[in-house]
C-alpha cells in the first residue's frame, strides 16, 4: 500500500516542497531549507500540514471515567475547553502513543493522535469501550495546520478578525472561517506559543493559502518535518518511535508531570511505574550535547570509559545554537547534569556532556 | 535544474572526478548537494588511505542526515580538503569548486570507463 496523501499535497507540490515518507504519509520535508524555515519559526512564524495526525472523538456520559483509566493524566482536571497531553501506555508503562486530550463539552472529547498510530490506538480504545461511551475516528474529514512562532499569534489575529475567540495555552475555541466551522487550540510542537488549526478537508488548500497570504507580511513561512524535527527537540518534547516507545516506561522518560499518580483511576502502568519509581530507575531519558564534531544521530551508543552506558534516540546538529544536540536513554547514575560521556560514531569515540532539559526555552 | 559542468565524470552515486594526469579530485554534484541541504559536518579520508572504487570513503552530514560519499575510483589518498572541517557549508556553496573533497592517486584507469560523461549523468537525474 502506497503512502496516504494529505488534502494539502497539491498544495506542497506547487511550492516547491521536497516531499517524503512519514508514519505512513507522503508529507513535505522542507521548502525552502530546513535551518531557514527552523529560524522562521524561532523569530517569527512558521506553518505545518499537520493533517497527517489522527483526531478522534470519544463521547458519552461515562467518557471521562472511561478517559481516566485508559490515560495516564488526570482528565478530571480539564475544564470544558482545555486540552491537555496525556500517554496511552501499556501494563509496564511502556508508551503505545502520547496525544492531546480536549475537553469540548462537558462529556465531549477530541484526541490528537500521532500519524503512525492511528489504528493501534483506535484498536486499543475500541477494545475497552464501555456502553454509552461513544468513539468516532474522524481523521478523514479533517485537516491540519500548526501554525508556531512569536508572531503566530498576530498573525492568527490578523487572518481570523476581531470576532475570534483567542484560545489561552492548551486551551481550545471553535470559530467559523468562510461559514465552515473549524477549531484553533492554543498547542503546539516546537517550543514556541502558537495553535493548532483544525479544519474541514474540503477547504483545506483555500485555508492553508489564504493563512500563508495573511502570514506574509508577519514573516510567515510553509515548513516540513524537518524544522518540525529540530524545533521540537531543542524544545526538549519526545517524539513517539524515537524518544518513546514500549522499551521504557514513561517515568524513565521524565514525564511525571503527565502521570496522574495522585488519581484515583488505575489506568495501564501506573501501578507498575509507582514501584519502578519506589525502586529506583535503571535508565533514564536525558539531553545532552556534543562538541565540535559529528552531530549526534538515533541509535549511536554511548559509553562511560568501557562501559556501555546508553543510546541516542533523537540527535541533530541544532539550528539555534550551533552545535550537536540529542536526547538518549543513559544508566540513571550517569543522567546527572554534567556528567561526561563518550559516543560512538563511525568506530570512533567523541565526547558529550549531559545537559538539563530543554536545550531552548522561549523567553516569557 | 542543477549545475552539470561538460568537464567532468560522474558516478550514479553522485560523485564527481576530475582527471589530472593520474591524479583524481573528487567531490560532490551540485544536484547532490541540494539534495541533501545545509551541510553541517564533513568526514575525509586520511592522507596515505587506500580508498576503493564503489565503497565508502568519506561521510557529508547535512541538519536531517548523514550520508555516505563513495569513492568512484581506486587508489590512495593524496589529499583531502581540510577547509571543509571549518567550513562544511562550502559544499553548498561551492560543489564544484572550493568544496572538492579529496584527490586520489588513481590505482587502475579503466575505472574511469565506468563513469558517465555529463550527459549521462543528466539523463540519470531526471533533468
Amino acid at each position: 500500500m502506497g503512502a496516504k496523501q494529505t488534502p494539502l499535497f497539491a498544495a506542497h507540490q506547487r511550492l516547491g516542497a521536497r516531499l517524503t515518507e512519514f508514519g505512513g504519509w507522503t508529507m513535505p520535508v522542507q521548502y525552502s531549507g530546513i535551518v531557514d524555515e527552523h529560524k522562521a519559526v524561532r523569530e517569527a512564524a512558521g506553518v505545518f500540514d499537520i493533517s497527517h495526525m489522527g483526531e478522534f472523538f470519544v463521547r458519552g456520559a461515562g467518557a471521562l471515567d472511561f478517559l481516566n483509566s485508559l490515560l495516564s493524566n488526570d482528565v478530571a482536571k480539564l475544564q470544558v475547553g482545555q486540552g491537555q497531553y496525556t500517554l496511552m501506555l501499556d501494563d509496564h508503562g511502556g508508551v503505545i502513543d502520547d496525544l492531546i486530550l480536549y475537553r469540548v463539552g462537558e462529556a465531549d472529547f477530541f484526541l490528537v493522535v500521532n500519524a503512525a498510530k492511528i489504528d493501534e490506538d483506535e484498536k486499543h480504545i475500541t477494545a475497552f469501550l464501555p456502553v454509552g461511551v461513544s468513539f468516532e475516528n474522524a481523521c478523514d474529514r479533517h485537516a491540519a495546520l500548526a501554525l508556531q512562532g512569536p508572531r503566530a499569534l498576530e498573525i492568527a489575529r490578523a487572518f481570523f478578525g476581531p470576532g475570534w475567540p483567542e484560545p489561552k495555552r492548551n486551551e481550545i475555541t471553535r470559530y467559523s472561517w468562510n461559514c465552515q466551522g473549524i477549531v484553533t487550540a492554543r498547542t503546539g510542537y516546537t517550543g514556541e506559543d502558537g495553535l493548532e488549526l483544525f479544519f474541514p478537508s474540503e477547504i483545506a488548500e483555500n485555508f492553508f493559502l489564504a493563512l500563508l497570504e495573511a502570514g506574509k507580511p508577519f514573516g510567515l513561512k510553509p515548513c516540513g518535518l524537518g524544522a518540525r524535527d529540530t524545533l521540537r527537540l531543542e524544545a526538549c518534547l519526545p517524539l513517539n518511535g524515537n524518544d518513546l516507545s514500549l522499551a521504557h516506561s514513561a517515568v524513565a522518560a521524565g514525564l511525571d508531570p503527565f502521570l496522574g499518580f495522585a488519581k484515583e483511576a488505575i489506568y495501564p502502568g501506573k501501578n507498575f511505574m509507582m514501584e519502578q519509581k519506589a525502586a529506583g530507575l535503571k535508565m533514564k531519558l536525558v539531553a545532552f550535547r556534543s562538541a565540535d564534531g559529528p552531530p549526534p544521530r538515533p541509535h549511536y551508543l554511548l559509553f562511560s570509559g568501557p562501559d556501555h552506558v546508553g543510546e541516542v534516540t533523537s540527535g541533530a546538529p541544532s539550528p539555534t545554537l550551533g552545535f550537536g544536540i540529542g536526547l538518549a536513554y543513559v544508566r540513571a547514575d550517569c543522567a546527572t547534569p554534567g556528567t561526561k560521556l563518550e559516543m560512538e560514531v563511525r568506530e570512533r569515540r567523541v565526547a558529550i556532556e549531559v545537559v538539563k532539559k530543554p536545550f531552548y526555552k522561549r523567553a516569557a | 535544474m542543477s549545475q552539470i559542468p561538460d568537464t567532468l565524470r560522474y558516478a550514479a552515486s553522485h560523485e564527481w572526478v576530475r582527471v589530472d594526469n593520474d591524479l583524481a579530485t573528487v567531490g560532490i554534484s551540485d544536484h547532490a548537494q541540494s539534495e541533501l541541504s545545509d551541510v553541517v559536518y564533513v568526514e575525509l579520508p586520511k592522507v596515505g588511505a587506500q580508498v576503493k572504487a564503489g565503497a565508502v570513503a568519506a561521510v557529508i552530514e547535512s541538519v536531517k542526515a548523514a550520508s555516505d560519499i563513495y569513492a568512484p575510483v581506486s587508489g590512495e589518498v593524496v589529499e583531502a580538503n581540510a577547509a571543509l572541517t571549518a567550513k562544511p557549508e562550502l559544499v553548498n556553496q561551492d560543489p564544484y569548486g572550493a568544496a572538492w573533497l579529496f584527490r586520489v592517486k588513481i590505482a587502475n584507469a579503466t575505472e574511469l570507463d565506468k563513469l558517465m560523461d555529463a550527459a549521462g549523468y543528466k539523463a540519470s537525474i531526471n533533468e
